[in-house]
């Protein structure tokens, strides 16, 4: 059994525990308040995610190319003739996503590591007061609220070879290296990506680890600091405990984001990336929108929701586990 | 002809109003044609998407004064273009007329969503013979009766900065890929580059390498419409290609990373180059600051003996959404926008060329530039394949063309053997 | 609690390095903007030989930046309070009662964000279309549209951070404010949600930052009249040109008001409520 938040439970029993007559005739009077609360978000969700996804799923059995695209009923059922296809790896199809796959993986652990230990280091330096902490916070906002097309185009300038500032001050400045390095094309180019993503992601994981922090009550500082303990243990003791539930649910979302990112790849390298940065949305994009075959981008898109829905069953599982231990 | 289409036009849509009136139809084909209003999608062909609606204003007002259609024109920007007709197909929520990219012109075609100008519907529209040859021929699959006309013609031209080949001491415009490379060997000094290109774009590469493989006498599908990627003339031609930076090494190998579709016509403007192999460029290298007496145009010339291929066909086709609800009036607006009066006002402002004949006689397209592309599109201009898989094709082969010039550009030669494997590869993810 | 030397310089160098990160590519834009078009793609300067204004002056006339941004500001602000609001009901519901379906409400929400978003785009056209076709309810290319599409987006993430933050609201505090005569709801408006103000803060931005920049959907879900920002800006990619330096001058432009709303908001961001409220 998953337990999504398995925080409250304690508390639950805490709170049945101190007052059960009264919990229980609450809980029986009001069971309905519950249900009516979540259904506005119901209601949406299954509008505008779950159907159009169970439909994506549908989509995924069909030969649903150009010629069917006007007429879906009439699109012949493919069976697992699309999810063959693209799980041919001895052939270059399959090789390809594969490889853009495991891109994937690699760019969105690096990613999640860097945002999140940016934000971290972020938010304890900024979690007292000192002068010009609101000038420096709205900083760290400021990548956030740039548009997102205009933003990546100018770090393509930036990284541009010949123009670029990037190889401007490790070239003709520092000296660094003789030969211009390419950024935007060949094995550079994953570390590029990254460093972009990094920039337009980190500023929100500083949001959401910060309002986390304003809500850890000074009192327990306090008793960390009265115990002697420093600024690195009272982190360890008093910060990091209080922000489990905010982090368990920040890493696994900035997880899936990072893992379906597109609009930052898309802008950046135009329509189609390099062989070394190629993620794995992108692949998708290209044999869905592009080719307008959307039987076999389906297939892509299911098995990745198979592959996310695991390790977040997993992720879950564990991170309840330690709950538990603790 | 014209005239007479219209008026009938007119009179067919009395005698409807009158019936409507005595028969009390329902409200949606009640009205009389003057309560029509056509929605069309137009592409961004002018300066800015606001100049284009100022452009096509004046030209869709006499639209409406001469038939009492009203045309309520919305200017779809290239990056949302398809992805709008994607929708529209597959939901029939859609225009009533609209421009497509002639190179879409097959793939769409193949969903059905686009009404077939069949032999009848040709000649009410003023014939097939009115336009250009060539431009027609990118209208959709052989055989089939085409889904589009053509709007806007395009073809690509060899420009060259005039001053910076006479400074060099060549007098003509390259005649063949040898001259070309020869020329470019000499105009390149530690300054410049003999040819700028926009290797990173995937449309532009699979552009040039398709022209450079006809060249060859390669062919990317069969006659059959089977592909036929790996062949030795396809990779003669992607070799001709790569080889500028690799062997000629007339290229910047920065240019690999250019692809956001003005970097390698920047650098021609600024004489960072001495050649540019580009569509209708001149109001853009004058807006880039460009002398417009240093600027020279003269077809993409072949390598000596092989075929006298210069351009693809490129261009703008006009087409009518399949669900449209008033069939007769979109046509009346597709053959009032290719009436000649409305081809030399519109082509005139946006640097491009007529796609009717009939449209050459004005004195606004007698210049030496607007001959040389003629003469291109007329004879030596081929469309992209007109296959279903067009577009899968633009893909898998631009981006495999655009990794090759990444590794040529990082100093790892590219031999014909990776060529041949990366079209074999592309031609098996293309099956699916 | 005072604070060691090495923590005050560790913290000057490390905001000062993450500012400079922060900060880089908004220079770039900056002197770009500065430029004239014909300089924009020439050799990097830190500042700009000539200084122009004239994209400041010319981005209006290219695009109607305008409407675009009150277009982008409608939908954005509509739909991340509605979003906010939604989701704390639902994030109420979930961290103050056990109910049948909790854990299944939980996973999927959380679900719809492992689907990558280009897959929904074509069936929630579809489903617009007929929903505008069968009930007359027009969904397609108008502002409703889009404000249901990003609020629905941001709800997964919304309700389940929300649920963190509410759970880190100690009980005592609605229990004391529902002994004190108020009902559960009173006992929310009046205690929890004032106590959870950071975190509500906090996924307010998140939710209108990505109605703010979202670029997909509205590329295909939107008109002429209803285009947003985040697409509109591509209107300088034009044919013929890239204007480069509008598009810089544009998006710092329209970026002004967003930061000063970050500036006024992120005070509320700041540790106390809870505390002070607890004994």
């Amino acid at each position: 059994m998953i337990t999504a938040n398995p925080a409250p439970e304690a508390g639950t029993e805490a709170r049945t525990g101190s007052s059960p007559v009264r919990a229980v005739t609450r809980r029986k009077k009001r069971q309905w308040l519950p249900y009516l609360l979540l259904l506005p978000v119901v209601v949406a969700e299954l509008l505008i995610h779950i159907i159009p996804m169970l439909i994506g799923v549908g989509m995924s059995f069909l030969e649903l190319t150009q010629f069917y695209i006007r007429n879906w009923t009439a699109a012949p059922a493919a069976g697992v003739g699309n999810y063959r296809f693209v799980l041919q790896f001895d052939e270059a199809s399959g090789k390809a996503l594969l490889h853009s796959f495991w891109t994937t993986v690699q760019f969105t652990v690096i990613v999640l590591a860097l945002s999140w230990l940016l934000a971290m280091a972020a938010a304890i330096w900024t979690q007292h007061a000192f002068r010009g902490r609101g000038l420096v916070r709205t900083v760290f906002l400021v990548p956030y609220a740039l548009p997102v097309f205009a933003s990546v185009i100018t770090w393509s300038f930036m990284l541009q070879r010949d123009n670029g500032m990037v190889n401007h001050v490790l070239v003709d400045q520092l000296g660094v290296t003789d030969e211009r390095p390419f950024w935007l094309i060949g094995d550079n180019s994953f570390w590029a990506l990254i460093v972009v993503e990094v920039w337009r992601l980190w500023p929100f994981a500083f949001l959401a680890l910060t309002a986390g922090m304003s809500s850890i009550p000074a009192e327990q500082y306090e008793a960390a600091a009265i115990d002697g303990a420093g600024v690195l243990r009272s982190v360890r003791w008093v910060t990091l405990p209080n922000l489990r539930s905010v982090n368990q649910v920040l890493l696994l979302v900035l997880f899936l984001w990072t893992f379906n990112e597109f609009t930052v790849p898309y802008t950046f390298f135009g329509k189609s990336a390099p062989e070394q940065a190629d993620l794995i949305s992108m692949h998708i994009y290209q044999n869905s929108f592009v080719t307008w075959n959307f039987g076999t981008g389906s297939a892509m898109s299911v098995l990745l929701l198979l592959f996310l829905l695991a390790v977040t069953a997993v992720y879950l599982l564990l991170t309840r586990k330690k709950d538990v231990d603790a | 002809m014209r005239l007479k289409r219209i008026t009938s036009a007119v009179a067919v849509s009395l005698v409807a109003a009158s019936l409507a009136g005595c028969g009390g139809n329902e409200e949606t084909s009640g009205g009389a044609a003057e309560d029509v209003t056509l929605t069309y999608w137009a592409s961004n062909q002018g300066t800015s998407l606001e100049n284009d609606q100022e452009v096509l204003k004046p030209q869709l007002d006499a639209f409406t004064a001469a038939t009492g259609i009203k045309v309520d024109v919305e200017v779809v920007p290239w990056s949302d273009l398809l992805n709008r007709i994607l929708a529209a197909t597959a939901s029939g929520e859609g225009p009533d007329v609209l421009n497509i990219g002639n190179t879409w012109s097959a793939s769409l075609q193949a969903t059905g969503a686009l009404k077939p100008f069949d032999d009848a519907t040709m000649t009410e529209i003023g014939g097939a013979d009115r336009f250009l040859a060539g431009s027609l021929a990118a209208t959709g699959a052989e055989g089939q009766p085409p889904t589009a006309v053509p709007l806007y013609s395009l073809a690509y031209g060899l420009y060259y900065n005039k001053a910076m080949f006479a400074e060099a001491g060549i007098t003509e415009p390259p005649a063949t890929w040898a001259d070309l490379i020869a020329a470019g060997k000499k105009l390149t000094t530690p300054e410049r580059w003999g040819m700028s290109i926009e290797g990173g774009s995937v449309s532009e590469n699979i552009h040039n390498v398709f022209v450079f493989s006809e060249q060859q006498g390669g062919s990317f599908f069969d006659d059959a419409g089977k592909p036929t990627f790996d062949t030795p003339e396809n990779v003669a031609g992607i070799k001709q290609y790569l080889d500028l930076i690799q062997t000629d090494k007339i290229t910047n190998p920065s240019n690999a990373e250019y692809s956001n579709g003005t970097e390698a016509l920047a650098d021609f403007a600024s004489g960072k180059s001495a050649m540019v192999m580009w569509q209708a460029a001149a109001g853009s290298l004058e807006e880039l600051g460009m002398d417009p007496a240093d600027i020279g145009v003269a077809p993409i010339p072949a390598p000596a003996g092989g075929e006298d291929v210069a351009s693809i066909v490129a261009g703008i086709n006009l087409a009518v959404f399949e669900n449209t609800e008033h069939e007769q009036q979109a046509l009346d607006f597709v053959e009032f926008m290719t009436s000649t009066p409305t081809q030399i006002e519109l082509n005139g402002t946006y640097g491009s060329l007529p796609a009717v004949q009939e449209a050459y006689s004005d004195p606004a397209f007698q210049t030496e530039a607007v001959e040389t592309f003629k003469s291109i599109l007329d004879t030596r201009a081929v469309p992209m394949p007109a296959v279903p898989e067009e577009s899968q094709f633009e893909t898998l082969v631009g981006t495999a063309v655009k990794n090759m010039l990444a590794q040529a550009a990082s100093g790892t030669v590219v031999t014909e053997q990776a060529i041949s494997e990366q079209l074999a590869a592309a031609q098996q993810q293309l099956a699916g | 609690m005072r604070e060691p030397t090495w923590f005050v310089w560790s913290r000057r160098i490390g905001l000062t390095l993450l500012c400079a990160f922060a900060l880089l590519p908004v220079w770039v834009m900056v002197t770009t903007s500065l430029k004239p078009l014909g300089d924009v793609q020439g050799e990097f300067r830190w500042f700009p030989s000539t200084v122009s204004l004239d994209a400041f002056v010319e981005m209006w006339r290219t695009i109607p930046l305008g409407r675009y941004f009150v277009n982008s500001l409608v939908v954005s602000v509509i739909a991340s309070v509605a979003s906010v609001a939604l989701a704390l009901l639902a994030a109420y519901a979930v961290s103050r009662y056990r109910f049948t379906g909790r854990q299944l409400f939980s996973v999927t929400v959380l679900s719809t964000q492992m689907f990558p978003g280009i897959l929904f785009l074509l069936p929630l056209f579809v489903i617009f279309v007929n929903l505008g076709r069968t009930l007359g309810i027009d969904l397609y290319g108008s502002r409703p549209g889009l404000i249901i599409t990003y609020l629905t987006f941001t709800l997964p993430f919304a309700v389940w951070m929300l649920v963190g933050y509410l759970d880190s609201v100690p009980r005592e505090l609605d229990e004391a404010a529902a002994v004190d005569g108020n009902g559960p709801m009173g006992a929310f408006f009046r205690v929890v949600v004032p106590a959870a103000m950071p975190g509500i803060i906090a996924v307010l931005i998140y939710a209108f930052m990505t109605a703010w920049g979202e670029v997909l959907f509205a590329s295909v879900l939107t008109d002429e009249s209803t285009r947003t920002l985040a697409v509109g800006l591509q209107g300088y990619a034009t044919q013929n040109n890239v204007y480069w330096n509008q598009i810089m001058a544009a998006s710092l432009t329209v970026s002004v008001p967003v930061v000063v709303g970050f500036l006024l908001l992120q005070r509320y961001l700041v540790a106390g409520l809870t505390a002070g409220s607890v004994k």
